[in-house]
This record gives structure tokens, C-alpha cells and sequence, in this order.
């Protein structure tokens, strides 16, 4: 008896549904499994990871919070991924953004600019963003450049150029030698959507976008443009469209995005610029992402789960005293199981009983 | 039951009482889940015998030579060697025992010289000296010339075949199964085939030859076992059939014969190809030189010649896939459209149907309705100020499915899930909807079922009589004689004067797809212009 991968006819709506649900399932036994490993009871781990995050309102304040910047760049890379391109440095898109926007929001400091500043710090943390995302797009497009390896390298520049900023020309004079800008002005600070609460305004982007992307990718030509340049390159060009062009603008608007995520993590939870504003939030949205299966709905969704593995994580920590890394591995095996079992969609198992056909031959 | 008739049935030209079949497969069943690829196949191919094997596109004539071949595993059956009940594990192990394949997609390395691509299909024992030395003693045994040295991608196709009937003949077979092997040939090089297999079968060696050619069957072949769906419908002397009476065997029941509607005239030209040279788009392409045809409304054009010689390169430039610097060298409507995209190509009234129905044609996963939208979004009114309008869309699939026949398990299945024949006349009657004014269409049937390949003809030729103007492609000389009214030829990028049908014997076009010229000093001219 073997187990053989057979061609399915036709893609399996049903498995393209439920096989997120089976990786999330299948990472939980292995955490499970890792927990024990660690001498933790896994039980109580896991209800520190699932369950504790989703039993007080600070928490789930928390996780929208955590989830705003992971839908936004998801959402972005998802548009990327579905015309096949692959942009893996939405980090480095990221922390451009906050620090474009930061400059504005600097730059104006203890002015009395006004209600324009906000505005101004998203349109242009926006622009960098997508800019920063256009050099890979182009090296591809122009000298066939792995935009998976230039895109990711730039992560690092963006990195050390950030780093770079807070620790020189923008470090706070009476921030006592901390790496970090001044706290930003109120003109330049993104709105609290309830009172003293952590909810802000970027939850609402959020969901605006994911909107907008539901909308693009299911009713215009424009969506399906990009899904048959993914899917059908070849058919793609006969259909007409452009795959080159399509690059430039999946990264352009992934690249914004991500920056828009950035000025907000920025100058709404944090509220000045300083290394670390991200715990991997670029590197998280791939995850969430194909978890999504590249659709914004289901990215909204994803968002918000990873999102809690985020706060999970830091629970378990104090409560339980496992290190935060093993939040990333949880990331890491999960983005594993989703990809093997997107397997299934197009494939199913069979059992196979080996031949006997001398065996039982016809007479 | 099935065991007795066959002890009964005389073998058809009664030569081998007492003796047992070289090979045999008894009740041999192939199941791919719930579907029959092979039903209870008996088969007995004697010593000395060319045994053709007649079927449509999904009868299941891969599948049973797959299984002889040893690729599949049976599900249920035997396969008898000589008598002896065998399990074959492998291609390998075929090959060892006597059994050869020449399949019809060759597998040959582009940039590997001919002796090493023979070496790489063998199981390598002797000196890649030797080997070589044999190599050429076989080629010239055979009649089948081949320079060890060159690489492959400067061999035609019939050389390239070449090289994987000596790498077969180098194993010395028993038995020699071969696919489809003049589909890729020119008229002649076909006769210089058949001289080759007929000495095979002198050598006291069997061939199973796989066609759906029916003359080149009956001329050939000393046996035809014809499949259908799966299963075996008869075995016969194909020389005591008619060509017709074999069709009806592999169909199941008559053909439609295709009928040029009366009352066609031809008008204003509506392509016009000025002089068209292109470079390849890649490596080992085919540089379009010196191309000229003019194409008026009511009138087919066929497009005849091996495929590789440049078919694909003037689909390209035709449709706008590959741009011309020139605008003046592609006129759709009377408007030179060499450096217009595809898209304002179709908005000039021309639609295409390339020859790759899966990725090219369609996008595979995608839905009907998305691949109407696929060359449907330039200009037939599917599009609203950047937004998909889906009712029309699916319309479009309505339509087509309708007026084409087109089979199907729903109403918007994916193009993957239809047969070969269905979504071909998806494809067909997507562009023939939108009613275009030119049709370039490329191998319109290849691969589909004799019912789906009599609609498409017979809506070719509606199209045209309605007045478009229609390019049509095709290694299928019978298909281009049947609906064609002039065909030319394409040999190493160029394109020959076009010939009336009526004029246009085998031989002619034989010639010219072999690259000889019909007059000697008008092609001279030609190439010094």
C-alpha cells in the first residue's frame, strides 16, 4: 500500500477553504509537541498563545492594533504574489515609509503647523514606500535582477539608514542619548478611536483597503489582469497585458502600502521614530498573506490571527516564561503547512495497492 | 468469454497457427479513479506484423502503450511476452527485454549533439567511441542519415525523429512502438518512413504504429486494432476497409461532412502581410524572412509546413505578441498595425486562435467566462469604465456553448476541466462571436475528436462566406485541402507563393515543405530581391 498525490480535474473550492484551517491545526499539534519539548505544559501554553489574548478588551485592542499594519502590507503583497512577482522586502518598504513620514512630523516639531501635517506624513511615507519598492521592480524589469534577492537586500539598508537617522541628525537632544526622535507633535499623531483606548484611526485604513482590494481583484479588468498574469503568463500576453507593466505597479502599490503601514505604526502605537518599530511586521504579512490564499477577505482574517499569536507570544512570556522567539517559530512552521497543504487544492491522496495483476489475471 | 472469441478469431492474414503473439495483453484495464482509460484490452501482435492502433483523441491508445511500455502500471490484466506473463517495472525494463518507443514528443536535449543525445537514452555499457561508430552504422543501415556531431537544434524535425528511431533500433527491439511519427512529416519523408518500417518487419521485427491517418494506414499496416472510448471495437486487415469504414469504427457513427456554403465571394483585402522579416524571439527561433500574402474578405488561406519552421513566429507577429518596428508590414482593415499591441489589433476586428489551447489560448484554472474575458476585454462591450460586467461575460460562454456544441459538466466550468474538442470550440466560437473581420487560427483541430474538428471547419468556412477574411495554419494537409482556398507553405521563416487548392497536389506541397522549389528560377529571384 502506497500514498500517491493524484490530479484533481478541476482546483477544489472546498480544500482552498478549509486548508488553512488544517495547517493551523496541524501547527498547533507540532507546537504542541515543541511545548512538551520545552518542559511547558501545553495546554497552559496554548491557552496563554489562543485563548488569554481573547478574554479582555485591552487585549483585542491589542491585536486590531497588531493586525493594521499586517493587513495593510498582506494586502499589498498579495497583489504582488497573484501576478507573480515577488516582492519579499515589504520591511524595508516599511520602515522607508516611517521614515519619510517622520520627516515631516520632525521637521515640524514644536511648529504651529497645522491639521495638514498628518496628511501630508501618510502621502508621503506612501510615496517613499513605493518608490523604494519601484528599485526592485526595475532592476527586474530592466536587467532581469531576482527582485526576491534585491528586494529583500534593501530591507537591510532601510534598516541601518533608520538606524542611522535617530542615532544622528534626528535623535532627540533631551531624549537622554537614546536612539529615538523626539515624541511627535499632536498635529502629527495618528487619532485614538476611543478615548484613552489603543484603537486608532489606521484600523479604519485597514479595513478600507482591504475593501478596495476585494473590489479590485473581483470586479475590474484591472484584478483580473493581475490574476492571469500570475496564473497564465503566456495566455496573459495573448490576452493583452503586459507583465512587465504589472510588476512595476504590484510593487509601486505594495511598496505604498507598506509605507502607509509604516508612518502609522509610527506615528500612531509608537509615536516617534526609533529602531525595532517592527517586530518583523513585513516579514509576518508573507505569512499572513498566503494563510489569506492571496484573497483580501481572507487576509483580514489572517491578519488578525497572527496578530494574536503576536500578543500570545508576549503573554506566554511573562506567564509562562517562554522566550518571544518562539512566536517566530510558530510563524514559521505555520507559513510551512499552509504552502504544503495549498497542495491539496490541486491535488488529492490516494492509496495505491501495489499491482497484482498476474495475480488475479482474467481467467 | 472474451478469452474464447479471441481463440477463435483467425488472425487476419492467417499466418500464425500454433505459434504464440510476440506480445499480448489479456483483459489489460487501465483506471484513472472512476474513469476507464482502458477496458478489457486484448491485443496480439505477431512477428512481421505492422499493427496499426486507430483511434480518436482520448480513446485510450496512449494509456494501452503506455502500460506496454511500462510508464504505467495496469490495473488489472496481463501483458504477455512470447508467451510469458510479464510485469514491467520500468521503460527500462521494456527496453531490455525487446520492446522500443518513438514517442511522438521527442525528448532530446537542444543544446547536446546527436551521439550524445543517443547516449543519454542508452543504458550505457559500451565507449561513447563505439557507441558513435555504431550510431552512424545503424543510421546507415536504416537509410536514416544523421552527422553524430551536430547538436540538435539545428536538425528539422524529421532529423530530430530520425534520432530517436536509430536511439530504439540501437537497443536491436523485438518490437518498436511507434506514436503518431508522421504527424511532424513532410509527404515524402513519410514514404521514406514507411520503407524503413517495411524493412523492420522483414527483419522479422513488430511495430505497433499509432495514427489516426487512415490511407497511411491501409497502406501500411498489415493489422489495425481500433479502440474507443477505452475500448477495443475491432480488429481488422485494414486493406479489406475503406477509409471510411474505419472512421466509422473510431467515431462510433458517421462524420458530418464539412460543406463550403454556396455564394461566397471574396472582396476588399482585409490582411495584407508587406514584406515581413522578424528575428527570433529566442534562442533556436525562427527568423521570418521576406513574408508577403494578401488575404481577402470570403477567402481561407492555409498555412501548410512542419511544424518548427516558423508557424509559431508568424502567429506571434500576426497577432501582435511580437511587434514589427515597421507598421507597414502587418495591414488589418487597411490599417498598418505592425507596431500595434493585440489588444488594438482586436479592436481593428481580428481575433486569434493560437495552436496551445491550455496556457496559451486559455488560462487553464481560470473559469469560461474569464477566458471569454480574455480577448473579449478589448472590444466587445464586456468592460465598463474599468469594471468587469460578469452578466456579459457569461453571455459570451452561453453563446459559445450554444452555438458550438460546446460540452460541459456546468455552465462555467474551468477551461481546464473540458476536453480537448470542447475547448476548442469554446475557443472557435469565443473569437467568432465577437464577429471579426480577420481570423488568424493555428492547428484549429489538432488533437480533437472528429465531431468537434467537422464543427470547427464548418464554422471556419461559415465565417469566411459571411466575408471575413481567414489564415488558417495547419500540419493537417487533408484539413487545409477540405477548407482551404489557396495554400502556401512555410519553410526555414519563408512563406511560398500560394497555390489554388485546386492545384495544390501531396506532391507539390510535399516538395515545398521539404524546402525544394517548384520553380527554380522565380524562387531565385525571390531570394535576391
Amino acid at each position: 500500500m502506497q500514498l500517491v498525490l493524484e490530479k484533481r480535474a478541476e482546483r477544489s473550492n472546498t480544500i482552498a477553504l478549509v486548508s488553512p484551517l488544517i495547517a493551523i491545526g496541524l501547527t498547533i499539534v507540532t507546537m504542541t509537541i515543541l511545548f512538551a519539548i520545552l518542559g511547558k505544559n501545553p495546554l497552559l501554553a496554548l491557552h496563554a498563545y489562543f485563548v488569554a489574548p481573547l478574554t479582555d478588551g485591552y487585549s483585542l485592542q491589542e491585536i486590531a492594533v497588531k493586525a493594521t499594519p499586517l493587513v495593510m502590507i498582506a494586502i499589498g503583497l498579495s497583489l504582488c504574489y497573484l501576478a507573480n512577482a515577488w516582492n519579499i522586502g515589504a520591511e524595508g518598504q516599511f520602515l522607508i515609509g516611517a521614515v519619510a513620514g517622520s520627516w515631516v512630523a520632525v521637521k515640524t516639531q514644536g511648529t504651529d503647523a497645522g491639521a495638514w501635517v498628518l496628511p501630508a506624513m501618510l502621502v508621503l511615507a506612501a510615496a517613499a514606500g513605493a518608490l523604494y519598492a519601484l528599485i526592485p521592480a526595475i532592476c527586474k524589469v530592466k536587467f532581469g535582477a531576482s527582485e526576491i534577492l534585491t528586494s529583500l537586500m534593501l530591507v537591510y539598508v532601510a534598516d541601518l539608514f533608520l538606524d542611522y537617522l535617530v542615532r544622528g541628525p534626528w535623535r532627540d537632544p533631551h531624549g537622554f542619548n537614546f536612539p529615538t526622535t523626539a515624541e511627535f507633535d499632536p498635529v502629527a499623531t495618528v487619532p485614538l478611536l476611543i478615548e484613552g483606548g489603543r484603537l486608532h484611526l489606521g484600523s479604519i485604513i485597514a479595513l478600507l483597503v482591504v475593501a478596495v482590494a476585494a473590489i479590485l481583484l473581483g470586479r475590474t479588468i484591472k484584478g483580473f489582469e493581475i490574476r492571469v498574469v500570475g496564473a497564465a503568463p503566456r495566455a496573459a500576453r495573448f490576452g493583452g497585458f503586459n507583465a512587465n507593466q504589472l510588476i512595476i505597479l504590484t510593487f509601486a502599490v505594495s511598496g505604498a502600502l507598506a509605507g502607509l503601514a509604516g508612518i502609522i505604526e509610527v506615528a500612531g502605537p509608537v509615536g516617534h521614530l526609533q529602531p525595532g518599530i517592527s517586530p518583523g511586521y513585513g516579514f509576518t504579512a508573507i505569512i499572513v498573506a498566503f494563510l489569506g490564499r492571496l484573497n483580501p477577505l481572507g487576509i483580514l482574517i489572517a491578519g488578525l490571527f497572527l496578530a494574536l499569536t503576536f500578543i500570545g507570544g508576549e503573554q506566554a512570556q511573562i506567564a509562562m516564561k517562554i522566550p518571544l522567539d518562539v512566536t517566530k517559530v510558530f510563524q514559521g512552521i505555520l507559513l510551512f503547512y499552509v504552502l504544503a497543504c495549498d497542495s491539496l487544492i490541486l491535488y488529492r491522496f490516494k492509496v495505491v495497492f501495489p499491482n497484482r495483476q498476474v495475480a488475479r489475471g482474467t481467467h | 468469454m472474451q478469452a474464447h472469441q479471441r481463440m477463435l478469431d483467425p488472425t487476419p492474414n492467417g499466418l500464425h497457427s500454433g505459434e504464440s503473439p510476440l506480445l499480448q495483453t489479456l483483459g489489460l484495464t487501465k483506471r484513472y479513479g472512476d474513469f476507464l482509460a482502458n477496458d478489457s484490452i486484448d491485443i496480439d501482435i505477431w512477428p512481421k506484423e505492422i499493427h496499426a492502433l486507430l483511434g480518436e483523441n482520448g480513446a485510450g491508445k496512449s494509456t494501452l502503450v503506455k502500460a506496454i511500455y511500462g510508464l504505467i502500471q495496469p490495473s488489472a490484466g496481463e501483458i504477455r511476452w512470447q508467451g510469458q506473463p510479464i510485469v514491467l517495472s520500468g521503460p527500462s525494463e521494456a527496453r531490455s527485454r525487446g520492446i522500443g518507443m518513438v514517442f511522438q514528443h521527442f525528448s532530446l536535449f537542444d543544446n547536446l549533439t546527436v551521439a550524445e543525445n543517443v547516449a543519454l537514452g542508452l543504458d550505457g555499457k559500451e565507449s561513447f567511441k563505439d557507441m558513435s561508430a555504431r550510431l552512424e552504422q545503424v543510421s546507415k543501415t536504416y537509410g536514416l542519415p544523421l552527422d553524430p556531431r551536430r547538436e540538435v537544434w539545428q536538425l528539422s524535425v524529421g532529423e530530430r525523429q530520425r534520432i530517436e528511431i536509430v536511439r530504439a533500433l540501437m537497443q536491436d527491439p523485438k518490437f518498436l512502438i511507434l506514436d503518431e511519427p508522421t504527424a511532424v512529416l513532410t509527404p515524402q519523408e513519410a514514404d521514406q518512413l514507411f520503407i524503413v518500417l517495411e524493412r523492420l518487419k522483414a527483419e522479422g521485427r513488430a511495430v505497433l504504429y499509432i495514427s489516426h491517418k487512415l490511407e497511411e494506414v491501409k497502406r501500411l499496416c498489415d493489422t489495425a486494432t481500433i479502440l474507443r472510448g477505452g475500448k477495443k471495437v475491432e480488429t481488422c486487415n485494414p486493406r479489406l476497409e475503406t477509409a471510411a469504414s474505419l472512421a466509422r469504427m473510431m467515431v462510433g457513427g458517421e462524420i458530418k461532412e464539412v460543406k463550403a456554403p454556396a455564394g461566397r465571394k471574396t472582396t476588399v483585402p482585409r490582411l495584407v502581410v508587406n514584406d515581413l522579416s522578424l528575428a527570433p524571439g529566442e534562442a533556436h527561433g525562427v527568423r521570418l524572412e521576406h513574408i508577403s500574402f494578401e488575404l481577402k474578405g470570403g477567402e481561407i488561406l492555409g498555412i501548410a509546413g512542419v511544424a518548427g519552421n516558423g508557424q509559431d513566429e508568424l502567429f506571434a507577429a500576426l497577432s501582435g505578441e511580437r511587434l514589427s518596428k515597421d507598421p507597414g508590414t502587418v495591414v488589418i482593415e487597411g490599417i498598418a498595425a505592425g507596431h500595434l499591441s493585440i489588444t488594438q489589433r482586436r479592436k481593428l476586428g481580428a481575433a486569434f486562435v493560437p495552436e496551445e489551447r491550455l496556457g496559451h489560448g486559455t488560462a487553464p484554472r481560470m473559469k469560461l467566462s474569464e477566458n471569454a474575458l480574455l480577448t473579449g476585454h478589448a472590444a466587445s462591450g464586456m468592460v465598463n469604465h474599468g469594471f468587469i460586467d460578469t452578466a456579459a461575460t457569461l453571455k459570451t460562454v452561453d453563446r459559445a456553448t450554444e452555438t458550438f456544441d460546446v460540452r460541459k459538466a456546468k455552465r462555467d466550468p474551468e477551461a481546464a476541466s473540458l476536453s480537448g474538442g470542447n475547448l476548442q470550440k469554446f475557443i472557435v466560437g469565443r473569437e467568432i462571436l465577437r464577429n471579426p473581420a480577420v481570423l488568424v487560427v493555428s492547428q484549429p483541430t489538432w488533437g480533437v475528436d472528429a465531431g468537434a474538428a467537422a464543427v470547427i471547419r464548418q464554422a471556419l468556412l461559415d465565417l469566411a462566406t459571411a466575408g471575413a477574411a481567414v489564415l488558417v495554419t495547419s500540419q493537417d494537409l487533408d484539413e487545409l485541402a477540405e477548407i482551404a482556398d489557396r495554400i502556401a507553405v512555410m519553410f526555414h521563416g519563408r512563406l511560398s507563393a500560394p497555390l489554388a487548392t485546386s492545384e495544390a497536389t501531396r506532391e507539390k506541397l510535399g516538395l515545398l515543405m521539404g524546402g525544394s522549389s517548384l520553380e527554380p528560377k522565380e524562387a531565385a529571384h525571390a531570394i535576391g530581391a
